[in-house]
Parts: structure tokens; C-alpha cells; sequence
């Protein structure tokens, strides 16, 4: 069965970077372009994996990662955090809400199939 | 092949949103003046954030560099750990420009320059490293690029071209497109030396490229802002060209190109170009500038020859060609069999033809059209920084920003209105304490308006500063020699003498609004427009500017009118009224010039058959009819035999179809066929005025 990813960014441009990289690694993406969207998403599909932006309007990625962990079909999904942001407290703050791992930009596309890889 | 392709799409959806973000911090900057608002500073704070975040991705590092400083003092104000103070934001607005300018240079696949950068990085870690309660580990942090960006070089280095191959036998010569960096000066090179040195290889043809140089008042003269096309008629290698080129290569896109001696060998000059290394780069990730074959440089900047349409608008003409297909089809029957009986549908059918036509001239039109708002756009910041360098406290009103008018004239009013502004800021808005002084609030308020009235488009400068001196401007003018010692100006006559070339009653000079020159030149390009100005104002309450432009150069709202057998065309904007004039009202000025009293001012009286040498119904001025016309203020009566239609006449170019002729506009095709020309009143007035030697007194 084909793994969907949902990719979370405001940024139209990080958005398409991201699912055109991980389209061409073979993943079903779904795309949402803030957490609002991404948790509306979530609660009525399954997706088998979460990557998210943390600065968003309406609602951050730490917060989407804290609210998805809630609900109980993404007790045990992998969500990855991608963002320039690389201060450790906002690390610890993703780390608390429930994220598996942490991605710095600037995005590198085998770095971020091979992060992939490892959690799934 | 199609993942180049995909990642070039990419990259222009990121440059689409990097711009939007720009606009967005700079308009959330410019509301952090008066009110810290937390959620416009995150909204700012994401801007950089993702426009940092997209160049690191797309390898765009300088931008990235540059805003990661941007980013962090944006974070500590967002934070709370600093204070939004005017200087910060002044600095962020300034890394903003930069910001875009970096953005635009990466979008045209131009070295990206960082001098600006390298300016403001300095401004920031100053901000950065002032006492803030926590400002000690961000400022390490913000230091560390700056200082990375510093011991770059000032230019992205291109890469070295690699010299084309080509048999000398086949070329007569070479074109070549030099477009130097804006800073080729500060590395000590000269155009001149290059092209004289290219003149001893043999004959050359520069063409120089004006189109980068600014406006006068953002010009900066230590900035190179000509590129040139070089055509060198010479069979030289192209080793011996790069030579001439070497020193300012680093520091400018230059593409090289054969001249062949004749057509067939072009697909082998295609063959070459595709050789050499540095030619047509692929859609790259890393901007690759070397040799990207040189589009001209305005078109990275600005689509001037385009146009972005609303999709209603394009629908509803759509919709309307639709419906004028289903008349033609229906009005063809006819040609094929006519009954006369058909005679009524035949009728309805020209009818709604007419009505279709009407309305697909009038979407038509509506393509052209674009909300002032773009014009408008510039000026929030404008006035945030000139006042801010005048010392001077003013709010921005802008109204009506929707109100749309032809993209042509949108372009064009642009310069005359920052000219207003500056001058509102510069000469009428008084400083603070003055203000508070004549009992008047601290912060001036300046208001920029527009709206459609009748068939034009009014836009107003208005602001509540002091006021046009009247005594003054009064003095200037005598002292000038304008007006006569004994002579009475009305209001609007005094006013009207600050648009004379030269005339300045600044006291100072200062280097926000010029010396006087400029009101002439707002005033011209308003003329030039089809539009006038005019000047209303009090002392101690303030001045405003009107501005009446034709909606369109397109569509012109006119007067016909008749003489003799000709048929004219006359601007309705111009004109004031028409009388019958009496005997009693006419009088002439020892054969010098006919003079017509109208209301308490004689005007001067053109004879139109005269000027265009054709037989009227009656030389007789008291037979015809005189059509008063202004201009600048200034009126004069035109005779003509008989006033017909007012109605909209599409202009079309005499200068295109024919040559220009003095006194003329244009020419339209009316409905029969016959051409009818239309009058230049402004041009009529002036010609008619400086052949008549002597004073003619003028009524305002």
C-alpha cells in the first residue's frame, strides 16, 4: 500500500519542494498549507506519516504536533518537524508535543528522504 | 528534463511569494510605527521567515544570509525581548529594498549584488548588539553572517566565459551586450576605455541603454546605470574581445555573439552558442549568470508591455463577443433573403447590434483599466520616510484607491504625484511644534483622493499645513518680473505662477523637493495627459492639489463643431462655454489682435478658418459663434460656425498615420467615414499666444 505523507507549509513554494521530492521517492502527498487545514485533514483520513513547518498563520506546527497526538489513530504515526527554526527551545517545545524527529532548512532533499526512511 | 522543468516552476511560485511577503512586511512596518501589534509583527516575522527558509532551499544564500539578520531582530521584537523603536523599523524597511532587490537580481538570473546588504548588515548588528534584557546570545548569532557576508566579495563572481570558436572567414564582426553591474564605477573601470580600446580593433556601433537609469530623485551618480550594445565590425578572434572585457567581467553580464557573414550559417551559430559552456544555462537551482543570453534589462523589473486582467473582465467581454456572433448570424440572413416584411426584425436586429457593439467597446476599455491603488501603493512609505527625515509628524489618508482609470495614464501620473507629495511634506506641512503653535494638532494629515467625475478621474492632493503663501508667491512674481508692479492677481492666478519654470519662494533648498524646478513639469506631463491642475488653498488651513485626468487617451469626450465645411473635434474638458457673441462685446486692439468681452476679462479671439485656411459660412464674428477654451488658466475664444453632436470620438494618432501637425491632436472616423480632426486647445492656446507679440491680457 502506498505511504501518503502530509506535508504542512504556508509557503506555497516549500510546499511544492517538498511533495515534488517526495512524489518522485514514491509517496502518496497530501498537502495543507496550515495546521487548521492539516488537523481538519487528519481527523477524517489516516495519513502514515506527518511533515510539518512550525511558523504558521493560525496555527503552528509544535501546536498541530500536540493536537495530532490526541487523537488516537496518530498515537504511534511519525511526524518530523521542518523548519530554519534550530533553537533548542524551540526543539525541546516540538520534543514535549510529541514529534519524532527535526529537520533544519535549508531543505536537502536526501537528507529528507533518508530522515523518512528511518521513521517509517 | 521535465524535473529541471518542474523545479523552475517551484522556483517562480517562490519568488511570487517572496515579493508578497515583502509587501506584506513593508506594509505591516509601516503600521508598527504608531501601534506595536503583536500579531503584525509575527506576521512580519513569518514574511522573513519563509522567504529565508525558500532562498537557503533554493540556493539563493545571499538573500538567505541576509534575512536570517532580519529574521532575528524580528524575533526578539516578536518575542518581546526588544523594544519596536522607529529606528528599528526604519532599518528593516531599508532591508526590505534589499531584500527585493536581491529577490529581483535572483529572479533575472543576475549575480546577486550584496552591497546594500553588506550596508545594512552593519545597521543591524548595531540594533542587534544594543543593550536589550536578553540580547547578548542573538546577537552573536546575527553577527556571525554579517560578518560572512562582509568577507565575500561585493560581486557573485561569474564564471569565466569560455571564448567561442568560430571560422573568421564566416563573421564580419561581433554583437555584444554589455550590461555592467550598477557599482562598475566603485571598482574603478570605465566604459569609455573599454570601447575605445574595442574602437582599435575596428569600426564600432554603441547603442546605450537608458532604460535602468531611475528617476532624478533616486538617482545615485556614482552608480552606473547605462548598459550598452556594442556592434564591432571586425573578423577578430573572440580571445582578443574577452581581453578588452577581462577587467570588468567579475562586475557585469556580458554576451558575446557572431556576426556571420550570411544567413545560412545561423544554425551553426546556435551550434556554437550551445558550445560554449557558459551559454543558455538550464533551469538551474544555483543561478548560473555567466552567460545567460542578455534579455534586456528592463524586462526583469517590470512587464511594462503587459497587463494582468481581472478574469471577470476577460469573461464578460467573452460573454459579449458570444452574444454579438448570435446579431451577426442573425442580421446575415438577411443578405441571403430579404422579405420586406422582415423590415422590424431587421430593425431589432441593427439595434441590438448597436447595443452590443456599445458594450464590447466599453469592456473593451475595461481591459486597459486599473485601480489608482497601484499608484497609491508607493506612497505609505513615501511619506513614512520623508517625514520622518523632515522631522516632521503626518498621517497618510488614501480614499477611493479603487477608482480605476487607463493603465497608460496610471503610468504617467505616478511621477507628478510623488512631486505633490514631497512638495505637500517639504513646503506646506509645518513642523511639530509649529503646528501645535497655530492650534493645530501635532500630526499634519496629508490625503491622497480619488474619484470619477463625469468623464474624468479626479485625484487630489490634499493637506492641512500651512497654505500657499499668497503675499509671497505675490513678491517672487514681481520680483521676477511675471507680474506687473500695479496689476491685480485673483487667488488662482497667484497660484497659477508657482507652476512658471524656475519659481521657488523656498527659502532654503532642500534636497527633499527641488529648486523650483518641478511644478512646470507636473504641470506639463499633466497637460501632456489630457488633464489640468489646479490649486486651492488657505493660509494656516492648508492647500490641496486637483488633478482632472481623461479617463482614457483612448476615448476622448468631445464637442463637434462645424466650419464652413470641415468638421472638428474639441476636448469638452476644455471648454468653458459658447455664446452668440453681440456686437457691443467685440473690439480689437489697433489691428494687433480681436478681442471679445467676456464676463470682466477681454479674451483673444482665434479664428479658426483663418488658422486652418478653409471658407466659413461667414467671416463675420457676430454671425458665428465663439467657444471659450482654457488651458493652464489661461482663456482664449475660438470662432466657429455651428456647435454639433457632443459625443466620444475614438482618437487615433495623427503622428502614427500621418505627421504632426501644429494645433491638432488627432484625427477620428465618424460613422459616415469623413474624418474629423481634433483641436489641441492646449497647443492652439500657446502657438496662438506667442506668435501675437506683445502682452495680451489674460483672464484666469
Amino acid at each position: 500500500m502506498a505511504v501518503t505523507i502530509l506535508a504542512v507549509d504556508d509557503s506555497a513554494s516549500m510546499r511544492q519542494m517538498v511533495s515534488f521530492t517526495l512524489k518522485h521517492a514514491g509517496y502518496t502527498v497530501v498537502e495543507a498549507t496550515d495546521g487548521v487545514e492539516a488537523l481538519e485533514y487528519a481527523r477524517s483520513n489516516t495519513v502514515n506519516l506527518v511533515l510539518t513547518d512550525v511558523n504558521m498563520p493560525r496555527m503552528d506546527g509544535i501546536t498541530l504536533v500536540r493536537e495530532l497526538r490526541q487523537l488516537d489513530p496518530y498515537k504511534f504515526v511519525p511526524m518530523l518537524v521542518l523548519t530554519t527554526e534550530a533553537g533548542q527551545d524551540k526543539k525541546m517545545q516540538g520534543k514535549q508535543a510529541g514529534a519524532t524527529g527535526w529537520l533544519v532548512k535549508p531543505f536537502n532533499p536526501e537528507k529528507l528522504l533518508a530522515t523518512i526512511a528511518k521513521v517509517l | 528534463m521535465t524535473l529541471d522543468l518542474e523545479m523552475e516552476e517551484i522556483i517562480k511560485v517562490f519568488f511570487e511569494e517572496s515579493f508578497e511577503g515583502l509587501d506584506a512586511m513593508e506594509s505591516g512596518l509601516l503600521t508598527l510605527d504608531a501601534t506595536a501589534d503583536r500579531e503584525t509583527i509575527n506576521t512580519i516575522f513569518r514574511a522573513a521567515h519563509s522567504i529565508k527558509g525558500g532562498a537557503g532551499t533554493f540556493g539563493f544564500m545571499e538573500i538567505a544570509e541576509f534575512t536570517h539578520s532580519v529574521e532575528t531582530l524580528l524575533d526578539e521584537m516578536r518575542n518581546g525581548m526588544r523594544a519596536v523603536t522607529p529606528d528599528a523599523v526604519q532599518v528593516l524597511l531599508q532591508s526590505v529594498d534589499v531584500i527585493r532587490e536581491m529577490t529581483q537580481s535572483a529572479q533575472a538570473k543576475q549575480p546577486i549584488v550584496t552591497v546594500g546588504a553588506d550596508a545594512l548588515s552593519g545597521e543591524l548588528a548595531r540594533i542587534l548588539a544594543q543593550k536589550g534584557p536578553v540580547a547578548a546570545a542573538p546577537v552573536a548569532s546575527a553577527a556571525a553572517p554579517a560578518a560572512a557576508i562582509a568577507a565575500a566579495p561585493v560581486v557573485a563572481k561569474t564564471t569565466p566565459q569560455a571564448p567561442i570558436v568560430v571560422a573568421l572567414a564566416n563573421i564580419s564582426g561581433w554583437r555584444i551586450e554589455f550590461v555592467p553591474d550598477l557599482t562598475l564605477f566603485k571598482t574603478c573601470n570605465d566604459p569609455l576605455r573599454i570601447f575605445a580600446e574595442l574602437a582599435g580593433l575596428g569600426r564600432l556601433e554603441v547603442t546605450a541603454h537608458a532604460d535602468r537609469v531611475p528617476p532624478l530623485q533616486s538617482l545615485d551618480p556614482t552608480m552606473c546605470y547605462l548598459s550598452w550594445t556594442v556592434v564591432l565590425h571586425a573578423a577578430v578572434e573572440h580571445t582578443r574581445i574577452i581581453e578588452i572585457f577581462d577587467w570588468v567581467e567579475t562586475v557585469s553580464r556580458i554576451s558575446y555573439e557572431p556576426i556571420y557573414l550570411d544567413a545560412k550559417h545561423l544554425e551553426s551559430a546556435a551550434v556554437v552558442a550551445r558550445a560554449a559552456p557558459a551559454s543558455p544555462a538550464r533551469p538551474a537551482t544555483s543561478p548560473e549568470p555567466a552567460a545567460v543570453p542578455v534579455a534586456s534589462p528592463a524586462k526583469a523589473g517590470s512587464d511594462a508591455g503587459s497587463i494582468r486582467v481581472a478574469t471577470e473582465k476577460v469573461d464578460a467581454l467573452i460573454n459579449l463577443v458570444g452574444e454579438l456572433v448570435i446579431t451577426q448570424s442573425m442580421l446575415g440572413r438577411f443578405a441571403e433573403k430579404y422579405d420586406p416584411e422582415d423590415l422590424e426584425s431587421l430593425r431589432r436586429g441593427l439595434i441590438q447590434l448597436a447595443r452590443n457593439t456599445r458594450e464590447l467597446q466599453e469592456s473593451v476599455m475595461q481591459i486597459r483599466m486599473l485601480p489608482i491603488g497601484f499608484s497609491f501603493n508607493r506612497f505609505p512609505r513615501l511619506v513614512h520616510d520623508l517625514s520622518r527625515k523632515l522631522g516632521k509628524k503626518v498621517e497618510l489618508k488614501l480614499c477611493g484607491e479603487n477608482t480605476e482609470l487607463d493603465k497608460t495614464v496610471l503610468e504617467k501620473i505616478g511621477d507628478p504625484l510623488v512631486h505633490l507629495v514631497r512638495n505637500a511634506l517639504d513646503h506646506g506641512m509645518e513642523l511639530p511644534e509649529k503646528r501645535v503653535a497655530a492650534g493645530k494638532s501635532e500630526t499634519g494629515t496629508l490625503e491622497l483622493n480619488a474619484f470619477h467625475e463625469g468623464g474624468s478621474i479626479i485625484i487630489e492632493v490634499k493637506d492641512d499645513g500651512a497654505g500657499l503663501n499668497k503675499a509671497r508667491i505675490l513678491a517672487k512674481g514681481r520680483e521676477r518680473g511675471l507680474v506687473e508692479p500695479d496689476e491685480q492677481l485673483s487667488d488662482e492666478q497667484i497660484y497659477n505662477l508657482i507652476f512658471v519654470a524656475g519659481f521657488s519662494t523656498a527659502d532654503t533648498v532642500s534636497d527633499v523637493s527641488g529648486r523650483g524646478v518641478g511644478m512646470d513639469v507636473v504641470r506639463r506631463n499633466i497637460n501632456d495627459l489630457g488633464g489640468h491642475v489646479q490649486i486651492f488653498s488657505t493660509e494656516g488651513v492648508g492647500s490641496t492639489i486637483r488633478i482632472r485626468l481623461p479617463l482614457t487617451l483612448a476615448i476622448l469626450e468631445g464637442q463637434v463643431l462645424r466650419v464652413g465645411k470641415e468638421i472638428y473635434v474639441a476636448s469638452l474638458v476644455s471648454i468653458i462655454e459658447t455664446v452668440q457673441p453681440t456686437r457691443e462685446h467685440l473690439s480689437s486692439v489697433a489691428g494687433r489682435s480681436e478681442l471679445f468681452k467676456h464676463r470682466d476679462s477681454y479674451l483673444p479671439i482665434i479664428r479658426l478658418h483663418d488658422l486652418f485656411d478653409i471658407e466659413p459660412d461667414s467671416r463675420d464674428i457676430a454671425k458665428g459663434l465663439l467657444v471659450v477654451v482654457e488651458s493652464d488658466g489661461r482663456r482664449v475664444s475660438i470662432l466657429v460656425d455651428e456647435l454639433l453632436a457632443q459625443q466620444q470620438v475614438v482618437i487615433k494618432s495623427l503622428e502614427t498615420n500621418f505627421k504632426h501637425v501644429p494645433g491638432l491632436a488627432g484625427a477620428t472616423i465618424h460613422g459616415d467615414g469623413t474624418v474629423a480632426l481634433i483641436l489641441d486647445i492646449p497647443g492652439l492656446i500657446s502657438n496662438f499666444l506667442e506668435r501675437q507679440s506683445g502682452r495680451v491680457e489674460l483672464a484666469a
